[in-house]
């Protein structure tokens, strides 16, 4: 074939190729700049007591899950029954971070539904949820012992990014020296 | 009398909407800082609605981030330091023109250099001459001569 003929091919098929790569990426997902940073500070109730305040230093000392959630979003119920699955087999403590919602519906979600979480913090002013970077309920951040936090999930969770992403990373937390 | 019905609603709803878009206006005594609150506005992205300005957009998070903006500007603080606190919490990706680093390198210097090459292949397409025609030999020069003396004075 005449090199005239082989040049606009070849262009023409690495054009496909860049574009269609491009469509199969998710654009709503936007990487974190929090990843490898400290988790910001707060001072916030839980929805079971909502005037104990508890802060940054309460998340420092074992890696955990901490799992944004509210009771108006549909996507939360998706990941729900995963929540309380690895809640009971105790491999990970998840805390929740209850985001703009209110104390009556957050708890009345939790009783209708289960519990998975250590304790919820309650943010109705989604003051937390804006220093994480939180743009579309649910995610599901990595912190480690030290506070750091080391991967963020975007979306409902579901068996394959735990078992691809998150317990690997936790198994590896888990044998770093302390 | 259909016609200005739909004209009707057609001007409602572009008056609804224009009245939308500002869910929960934010008043300053100073119009300096509107000025700029309005300016800052325009350029953030919205990353619910992921083309539209914090400015455009009606998402809760949007107006979080309006509030937010608002805060900060009536502490006093720069519109650079405004910016560079959204950009610490969700990343470049908020500003609507992304800064030149290594990482957008290709994405501010692509179309240039896109530009670029089309240029080198026009400029190289045009210098191409079409074939040139083997030069005449003798018997058909003078072939030729004779078709043109024949022509300028036609036989009568």
């Amino acid at each position: 074939m005449p090199l005239r003929f082989v040049v606009p091919l070849l262009l023409f098929v690495s054009l496909v190729v860049v574009l269609g790569v491009g469509l199969q990426r998710d654009p709503r997902l936007v990487p974190s700049p929090l990843i490898g940073t400290p988790a910001p500070q707060f001072s916030l109730g839980t929805l079971a007591s909502p005037e104990l305040a508890k802060t940054r230093e309460d998340l420092i000392g074992h890696a955990m899950l901490l799992n944004v959630w509210a009771s108006w979003c549909a996507a939360c119920r998706d990941e729900h029954s995963l929540l309380l699955e690895l809640a009971r087999s105790g491999s990970v403590p998840v805390i929740g971070l209850n985001y703009h919602d209110e104390l009556e519906a957050g708890r009345r979600w939790l009783r209708e539904r289960g519990d998975p979480y250590r304790y919820t913090l309650f943010d109705p002013q989604g003051k937390l949820g804006l220093d994480l970077g939180v743009y579309g309920v649910p995610e599901t951040f990595l912190i480690d012992a030290d506070g750091v936090v080391r991967y963020k999930h975007v979306g409902p969770l579901t068996h394959d990014v735990l078992a691809e992403q998150l317990l690997p990373m936790l198994a590896v937390l888990a044998q770093a020296p302390k | 009398m259909k016609c200005l019905t739909r004209l009707v609603f057609a001007t409602l709803l572009i008056v609804s909407t224009a009245l939308a878009a500002s869910d929960r206006p934010a008043h300053f005594g100073d119009p300096a800082l509107a000025a700029r609150y309005d300016a800052l506005l325009s350029q953030l992205r919205c990353l619910v609605c992921q083309n539209q300005t914090l400015q455009d957009s009606h998402a809760e998070l949007a107006q979080d981030l309006r509030d937010e903006v608002r805060r900060l500007l009536e502490q006093g603080h720069s519109d650079g330091q405004i910016r560079a606190y959204l950009v610490a919490r969700y990343g470049d990706f908020v500003l609507y023109s992304p800064p030149l680093k290594r990482s957008t390198w290709l994405l501010w210097m692509g179309p240039f250099a896109l530009l670029m090459v089309a240029l080198a292949v026009v400029v190289k397409l045009s210098r191409r001459r079409a074939p040139q025609p083997p030069p005449l030999d003798t018997a058909a020069r003078a072939r030729l001569s004779a078709a043109l003396a024949e022509r300028a004075q036609p036989p009568s």
